[in-house]
């Protein structure tokens, strides 16, 4: 797995972010016992660096394991048994990112049929690790209208990044931002009837247009920085988490793209983590005792940091 | 004689008999048995019958199924002849299932591991990445010894020639085995001489096989894993049965392995996950759990990291079995090895990974992902079942030859668009064994057959159950065999050589250090069930008596005369709702207003025969209050309690759920009494059970508590009542109410009088109806709960006690003494608060059930 390792190396950062991402639980009444499983701190992979993380509790956890899940992904386990009617995680992070391929590489890839035939064939490791990302799975499923969707953009033979980028804008095109029309339960038929969503909508719609055609995609976690209106200044915790999608090519390996914002992933988006859909790397699952109704406030902020002159240690 | 017997069987040509050979003559292993049934006398057979099902209706023995009319207890359908195997075929049998569970153990491990079976192509990733019983939170789990698989399960069927096939594999959590024993349990009473003549090997070491080697492997749990405390010798592992609860199908059986295995039956809720360790919630506070032998399945395990949406798992289970900490069996995820789509590949992988042939083969089976296999089996469409390929798809078997016209058209076109979700098996022709048809000429007639075999893992292998579960479809030509939609089953005995006794694994046996004298392990809601059985036990009894002095009272008198007592004992009927005016009216109302019409009757007394038709609606309706619904609600408190009663307490308690509720039209005054005595006896002897049957452990005082607060206050009730009556009312009722008639008669052979009645219901401390003794065994059970568990409040009780030993019998005990109906209602509150008060101490309440808070 060569893109799951902290391969940073020693390539020339192009950004660096400073990230806290608060989430804050009101309970009607008193909750005894919380148990969380978190997936809020930044993995470290080839093109990005994670150089400092905390993740602060209030009240204290009794208790927390950090781990790393099947995708390679740092996870928390995390329980609180103090009793209490409000619950505040705060994931501190500093990371640094590396940047991505140009535009030009794009256009030269592999006949997507071709890596369609590969994904059935092919044992190698990396097309066996890819193989995790191609199957229906519980918010992405498969289905003839969703290939019909895609198919558009896949022409015949034509290669395969090249008509990810075309999917990727018409998804933009297509498809409203609205934060009321669904939520993380509406299924995907309905988001592309629907023609509306949110970033988590249509990144599971792509994922799904994709693995239609027999080809890879992997659902990203992360956040993205947002550029405040000219002349004013950043707005603390105005951002939120974000979602997007990487797609396999075996000549670049994993190249994310971005349909909520139509573009190429370069040096503004922020990894958490990886899965095959939002299901494997929810930031924040958890089970409570006792707690009634709840409400839940979630505040995000990305702060650019200078580049630093050296490679972090 | 014996062509008689066979006049009517029909060994069929095309199938495998399991009793005729090809030329017609009885196999070696069936003489006996034919033997037997033609010298017996005419009706033997019949008797034998007759005993089977009573004892499956007696011992309770059900299979909860889904569509059922009548609920989730359906009996279990057990026919009176075995399925034979001599030693010889068995031995095939029995090493071709430990190659095949060793061999799905390896897949298991490479699967959840290291992958290997991928890269060289031996299993296409579809079957893995593509299917939702993989797990992808449980890869990289470590087990003991490599054992991932600790109980498995095949379904094999024989073709015509002979040879025995495997269908399918159970690898989740197998069921079924419990049945096995219970069939075992229940047959050998019938055939015991039989038995012992054919050398027919006992299957009771399976089990404890099973729970040794679980032992064993717990013990290396609390070792072993990240925070390990090892096990002292002279403590023992907790082994827990994980069940989702009473309304899955195979409750009975998972109660009953429990009970013979001698684990705590827990739900989910009675388990937390603290520290990485799963512990038992119990009275005396946490536990830690060692071993889960789980029947929940899979993804329903652990809403942290599993299937959000369960309520049946423990949260935080994945992470306790990743740590090493518990050991569930089988282990998460382990279902994943179910999909029909692998036993194509079992072959290849067999030879790779144990470098050896299958010893027996699977049933022939295509996966459609293979585009070859795709196109042969869309040309031989008829004589395949094509089944999905992965659960989630949640699709049915479609029998190819089922299909016609457009209905095919569609399926193949499906087929094409989806290759990899279906997969195709050739339909087997199952065997065919004799079972016994009461009335048919010869009484013998042929059934198709299906043998479920089980084995467990040791430290040391695999060892198989020597029998099974064989399951008999409802005719001769049966497709497919299952009990959820009502086929009937066998015992399955297997004849052992004289030179080979039973495999005793070497493992560790319970030493002097071991024994256990109390039920440390009893759990909240174990303790919540037993207190309110014992409450429901005596509300039931309560009931009863009410209902049959209200019966005879109403009956003894002269018609239209009622004695001076009747109007207390109305009110008494109408405190427990036994008689409700407004209720009653309208349940006769149908009839009678066709004749004259309901007016004529609102205002006016009751008339008798509207007083006996609600009193008898009361005894058997579960729709109106009184008994019918209080053992319905008896019975659902004792489902919860599932293996901490005896088979003997669960026959009583069956036999008088039967005679209450099995009543098809409203019984006649004298049927009534009749099942009124009989409930009363059951009562008795279920009291007698909880007396002299159940060890003096926490659970048995929760229980005893139960039954006193519950009788407490019904006395205190009564007594309230009848001090108020009419002074020329008659005493004897009151006494017949309180089981008290016989003693009072041995005492004073005369008419009750007041001071002699109440001395012997509120005063006399060895009376078990008296108030004063119910007083004093409450003290004491609450003494001895506070020694264990803590104070819970039953000082409270103390002063009332006081004044109560305080009464004179000079002074105290006479007809309407206010003060003394003050004490009783002071008493009658003060039971019910201290009920309240034990559960608000003891039990978990249902506002405290966690939920889920993500995903954000």
């Amino acid at each position: 797995m060569s893109d799951s390792s902290a391969s940073a190396g020693h390539a020339w950062p192009c950004a660096r972010y400073r990230v806290v991402h608060e989430t804050h639980y009101t309970y009607q009444s008193p909750v005894s016992l919380s148990q969380q499983y978190l997936h809020m701190t930044p993995r470290s992979f080839n093109y990005q660096q994670t150089e400092s993380h905390r993740i602060l509790i209030d009240p204290a956890e009794e208790e927390g394991r950090d781990g790393t899940d099947y995708f390679g992904n740092r996870t928390r386990h995390v329980t609180i048994t103090v009793p209490h009617k409000v619950l505040l995680v705060r994931a501190e992070s500093t990371v640094a990112l590396t940047p991505r391929h140009d535009l030009e590489r794009i256009r030269a890839t592999l006949p997507w049929e071709q890596l369609r035939a590969m994904m059935t064939r092919d044992r190698s490791a990396e097309i066996l690790e890819a193989c995790r990302y191609l199957y229906a799975s519980p918010h992405v499923n498969c289905s003839p209208a969703l290939e019909r969707y895609a198919r558009i953009s896949y022409t015949l033979s034509r290669p395969q990044l090249d008509a990810a980028q075309e999917l990727c804008h018409r998804i933009h095109e297509d498809f409203e931002f609205d934060d009321k029309a669904t939520d993380i339960s509406t299924p995907l038929e309905e988001v592309l009837a629907g023609r509306r969503g949110v970033c988590q909508d249509f990144a599971h719609l792509m994922i799904g247009c994709l693995r239609s055609l027999g080809l890879p995609a992997r659902y990203m976690s992360g956040y993205i920085l947002t550029h405040p209106p000219a002349g004013q200044p950043r707005m603390i915790g105005a951002d939120a988490s974000h979602a997007w999608v990487s797609v396999y090519c075996p000549d670049l390996g994993w190249v994310d793209f971005d349909p909520t914002n139509r573009s190429l992933v370069q040096c503004e988006h922020v990894t958490l983590g990886w899965g095959r859909d939002y299901s494997d790397v929810a930031p924040m699952r958890g089970i409570v005792l006792g707690g009634g109704e709840q409400e839940l406030e979630v505040r995000v902020t990305v702060s650019p940091l200078p580049i630093t002159g050296s490679t972090p240690a | 004689m014996l062509e008689q017997l066979l006049a009517q069987y029909r060994a069929a040509p095309d199938s495998f008999d399991e009793m005729l050979d090809a030329s017609g003559q009885p196999r070696p292993q069936w003489r006996a048995m034919l033997e037997l049934m033609a010298a017996d006398a005419p009706d033997a057979m019949r008797q034998r019958i007759d005993t089977v099902q009573s004892q499956v209706r007696e011992n309770g023995v059900t299979y909860n199924v889904y569509s059922d009319a009548r609920g989730i207890q359906r009996p279990w359908d057990l026919n009176v002849l075995p399925l034979i195997l001599p030693q010889d075929e068995w031995s095939g049998i029995e090493a071709a299932v430990i190659q095949r569970a060793t061999l799905m153990n390896l897949i298991l491990g490479d699967v959840y591991g290291e992958q290997k079976m991928l890269a060289e192509g031996l299993l296409p990733p579809a079957l893995i990445h593509g299917h939702a019983g993989f797990l992808r939170p449980c890869h990289g789990m470590k087990h003991s010894d490599g054992v991932a698989l600790h109980f498995y399960s095949c379904d094999l069927a024989r073709a015509a020639d002979g040879q025995w096939w495997v269908l399918s594999d159970r690898t989740q959590a197998p069921s079924g085995a419990g049945y096995a024993l219970e069939n075992r349990s229940i047959i050998s009473r019938i055939f015991p001489d039989m038995m012992r003549d054919l050398k027919v090997q006992p299957i009771t070491g399976f089990f404890r096989t099973m729970r040794l080697s679980l032992a064993d492997w717990g013990r290396r749990c609390a070792a072993n894993g990240s925070s390990g405390t090892p096990l002292r010798d002279s403590e023992a592992p907790l082994i827990v049965l994980l069940t989702p609860g009473p309304y899955n199908e195979t409750y009975y059986e998972q109660a009953f392995l429990a009970r013979y295995l001698g684990l705590p039956l827990v739900e989910g809720s009675d388990l937390t996950v603290r520290g990485g360790m799963v512990w038992l919630k119990t009275l005396s506070g946490l536990q830690r759990v060692h071993v889960i032998m789980r029947r929940v399945d899979d993804d329903f395990c652990d809403p942290l990291e599993l299937r959000s949406d369960s309520a049946l798992g423990v949260v935080g289970l994945t992470e306790a079995a990743r740590l090493g900490n518990v050991l569930i069996a089988n282990s998460l995820g382990s279902g994943l090895l179910e999909s029909g789509a692998l036993l194509g590949f079992l072959p290849a992988l067999c030879r790779r990974l144990l470098g050896e042939p299958m010893k027996m083969p699977s049933v022939a089976t295509w996966w459609c992902g293979e585009a070859a296999a795709l196109d042969q089996v869309i040309g031989q469409l008829d004589q395949l079942v094509i089944k999905p390929s992965f659960p989630q798809l949640r699709q049915l078997s479609v029998f190819g030859q089922d299909l016609e016209g457009i209905a095919r058209a569609d399926f193949i076109e499906q087929m094409r668009a989806n290759p990899s979700n279906y997969v195709a098996q050739e339909q087997v022709r199952l065997s065919q064994s004799p079972v016994w048809q009461p009335g048919s000429p010869g009484g013998l007639s042929a059934r198709a057959i299906g043998l479920r075999v089980y084995a467990c893992a040791t430290p040391y292998g695999y060892v198989v159950m020597p029998g099974g579960l064989t399951r008999a479809a409802t005719g001769r030509d049966a497709r497919v065999i299952t009990m959820q939609q009502g086929g009937g089953s066998k015992d399955t005995w297997v004849q052992s050589s004289a030179e080979r006794g039973l495999q005793r694994p070497l493992l560790r046996s319970t030493r002097s250090q071991d024994l256990i004298r109390d039920d440390t392990h009893l759990s909240s809601r174990m303790a919540e069930n037993l207190f309110w059985f014992g409450r429901h036990t005596e509300r039931c009894d309560n009931i009863a008596r009410l209902l049959r002095v209200a019966l005879n009272v109403l009956f003894e008198v002269r018609p239209g005369y009622r004695g001076a007592e009747w109007p207390t004992i109305e009110a008494l009927c109408t405190w427990f709702s036994l008689l409700d005016p407004k209720a009653k009216k309208q349940a006769q109302g149908q009839a009678q207003a066709q004749i004259q019409g309901l007016a004529a009757n609102l205002g006016k007394d009751l008339s008798d025969e509207e007083i006996e038709s609600a009193l008898l609606l009361a005894v058997v309706s579960p729709e109106v209050p009184g008994l019918a619904r209080q053992v319905r609600q008896l019975f659902r408190t004792a489902s919860h309690l599932g293996e901490r009663l005896s088979v003997d307490n669960w026959r009583a308690l069956n036999w008088m759920v039967q005679r209450v509720l099995d009543l098809e039209q409203q019984p006649s005054q004298s049927e009534a009494m009749t099942i009124l005595d009989d409930t009363t006896t059951s009562l008795m002897t279920m009291a007698g059970f909880a007396m002299d049957g159940m060890t003096r452990d926490m659970g048995w005082r929760f229980l005893s508590l139960g039954r006193r607060l519950e009788r407490l206050q019904f006395q205190s009730l009564v007594l309230q009542h009848a001090l108020g009556m009419p002074a020329n009312g008659n005493l004897d009722w009151l006494l017949e109410l309180s089981d008290s008639i016989i003693t009072y008669r041995t005492r004073y052979r005369a008419q009750p009088e007041w001071l002699p009645v109440l001395d012997l219901l509120v005063l006399d401390e060895s009376n078990p109806r008296s108030i004063v003794f119910q007083m004093d065994g409450i003290l004491k059970g609450l003494g001895k709960i506070s020694l264990s568990y803590g104070p819970c409040g039953f000082e409270q009780l103390l002063p009332l006690n006081d004044e109560l030993l305080a009464l004179a019998a000079a002074t105290d005990l006479y007809w309407r003494n206010a003060r003394l109906i003050d004490l009783l209602v002071r008493i009658n509150v003060a039971s019910a608060a201290m009920s309240e008060r034990i559960g608000l101490k003891f039990f978990t309440y249902t506002d405290n059930l966690p939920h889920r808070t993500g995903n954000v």
